[in-house]
């Protein structure tokens, strides 16, 4: 059985309503909303789901969820950058190791920047592969499908290696009951930089500005009694507007 | 000291210079140049001089076969190279599968750092100021950068490129890729085309996409049929690929394909930051919604508030009317 590490971030639900959406533009943070939960991003839980796959093809009977958890506390509540973390994350790997497998999201779906999973492959020196749509492990080796622009490609790497994974592997699973109630039980190990020996890492981006961008549209609605004179009007809308 | 501006162009699948090594020139231009291009790749070197009409002022070429099919190992250690010898206080790539992949790696070998999908940039004295949308479009962060050189991919066709000009003289530089191909670590076994037939997305000048609202994947014969009388092609929201009714290649969004037709027709998308990601810089957004709520809208130049199934043919047969009229 490959020993897999799958990464996970916190973030506020991207499916907060548009409406709710707000940034302290001062203290350059999304405000949370109240009685919306925190989640974890979605990108990473395919992460998740796409080590399950491999556990399922390697041995079926185990395949009921990860078996361990590590929390590591302080750095991301102090505002580490995408680097900072990525040293954090990498010296937390060095600790858990031997392993075949780190899997991540391609990007958080709060900041979308999209380097962690490639920083932590260069700070452990070995290969990655990113943008994943479906990823296997045999005779100590992944072969990995890309998404590429118009298309897909197969790459095989050696392990350990790190794959970053894309919305193209499919939804993860969805949790039983039983399984919620097994993992509440699973003890999530909070670490601290202390253990991992390492102090807190130098930020290499400084967050200047953050703020919701002005778009200023005028919406012309089209009306109609039916349908069709709806359909009709906005044809005729779009060719005086010289679009079609 | 680190300065002027270096930047990685890219060749297209068919060997042409990839639009965005323009627009990445002309951006470094602005920025204050000089600016050198970079171009990594098999079989690139009759692209230097385009690049040079194209407003660089040198061209390094490094034309390699093992650089032929883009791998991270290969072209790590002459972007490396490159960027070392050069010293620029400016690096810019662009946000493509190259640049998405290769950007961070080089950032951590030169102990610097990027911000990925940058949007707008400029010099704030010797600082480069960084924007680039997050959370799935909703805010935009301005970051500036601690280490050398300063780096930024840039979002394809967010900035534009300067008039090209044929006579513009350049310098033009060979050089060895010097990559060993054992030391490439992985391996592609194969790569497959995902065949989009008709007008290419990314060159359309009249896009017709579709989302969840469409109901199931038959609802894309009506937005095929649209987008051919247009002369358009036709795009998709991510939920709609994530579900398997439209072909992944379609996806237009934030983890899909960025488009600026002159016209965006959304029929059933009800406008999710991660959707209008890709089509930020369209200016006519035509959106045809049952809920008159959506999101959409708010984006929207034209908007139909009804069941797409009604609007649709009766707009194709009026639009093919008005063409041959």
């Amino acid at each position: 059985m490959p020993h897999i590490i799958c990464l996970a971030k916190q973030v506020p639900d991207p499916e907060t309503p548009a409406s709710q959406f707000k940034v302290d533009e001062a203290a350059k943070k999304v405000l949370p909303v109240p009685g919306i939960q925190p989640v974890p991003s979605q990108f990473d839980t395919i992460g998740v789901e796409a080590a399950l796959r491999i556990k399922d093809q390697v041995k079926p009977c185990l395949a009921m969820g990860a078996d361990e958890g590590i929390h590591i506390n302080g750095p991301a509540a102090n505002g580490a950058d995408h680097w900072a973390t990525a040293e954090v994350l990498a010296a937390a790997i060095q600790k858990v190791a031997p392993f075949d497998l780190i899997i991540a999201g391609r990007q958080a779906v709060d900041w979308d920047m999209g380097v962690v999973g490639s920083t932590i492959a260069e700070i452990l020196g070995i290969p990655v592969v990113t943008i994943a749509k479906e990823v296997k492990y045999a005779d100590g080796k992944v072969t990995v499908e890309r998404v590429l622009l118009d298309g897909f490609e197969t790459v095989e790497s050696p392990t350990p290696c790190v794959v970053t994974v894309s919305n193209e592997l499919g939804e993860p699973r969805y949790p039983q009951l039983r399984q919620i109630m097994l993992a509440a039980k699973k003890e999530v190990k909070p670490w601290t930089l202390a253990d991992l020996g390492i102090s807190a890492p130098q930020n290499r981006v400084n967050l200047e500005a953050l703020f919701v961008p002005e778009t200023k549209v005028e919406t012309e609605f089209i009306d109609g009694d039916s349908p069709q004179e709806k359909a009709v009007k906005l044809a005729q809308r779009l060719r005086e507007a010289k679009l079609i | 000291m680190p300065s002027g501006v270096l930047v990685f162009g890219e060749a297209t699948e068919d060997a042409k210079l990839n639009p965005v090594t323009a627009e990445l020139i002309a951006t470094g231009t602005r920025l204050g140049g000089p600016v050198t291009c970079a171009i990594l790749g098999s079989g690139v070197e009759p692209l230097a001089q385009e690049c040079i009409a194209a407003g660089a002022g040198k061209v390094i070429v490094c034309d390699d076969p093992l650089l032929a099919n883009y791998q991270g190992d290969a072209y790590l250690p002459p972007a490396e190279g490159i960027t070392r010898e050069a010293d620029p206080a400016v690096l810019l790539l662009g946000q493509t599968m190259i640049g998405r992949d290769l950007a961070p790696r080089l950032a951590q070998r030169l102990g610097t750092a990027v911000a990925m999908d940058c949007v707008a940039l400029s010099m704030e004295g010797d600082k480069l100021l960084a924007e680039r949308p997050c959370y799935g479009g909703s805010a935009r962060a301005r970051y500036t950068i601690n280490g050398s050189p300063q780096m930024a991919t840039v979002r394809a066709k967010s900035q534009e490129p300067l008039e090209a000009d044929p006579s513009r003289q350049g310098e033009i530089v060979k050089q060895a890729a010097g990559v060993d191909a054992g030391a490439v670590r992985t391996k592609i076994l194969e790569r497959r085309k995902e065949k989009a037939e008709g007008v290419r997305l990314e060159d359309a000048k009249v896009v017709v996409s579709g989302g969840r609202g469409l109901g199931g994947p038959e609802g894309f014969k009506p937005l095929e049929e649209l987008a051919d009388v247009l002369g358009g092609a036709v795009g998709a929201s991510r939920a709609v690929c994530d579900l398997g009714w439209y072909p992944v290649a379609h996806q237009v969004g934030l983890t899909g394909k960025v488009v600026t037709p002159d016209l965006y027709i959304a029929v059933g998308i009800s406008g999710a930051s991660q959707h209008m990601a890709g089509i930020s810089s369209v200016k006519n957004i035509v959106a045809i919604n049952k809920d008159g709520d959506a999101s959409i809208f708010k984006s929207s130049r034209f908007a139909v508030v009804g069941d797409w199934k009604d609007i649709v043919p009766a707009f194709t047969d009026e639009a093919r009317k008005l063409k041959a009229g």
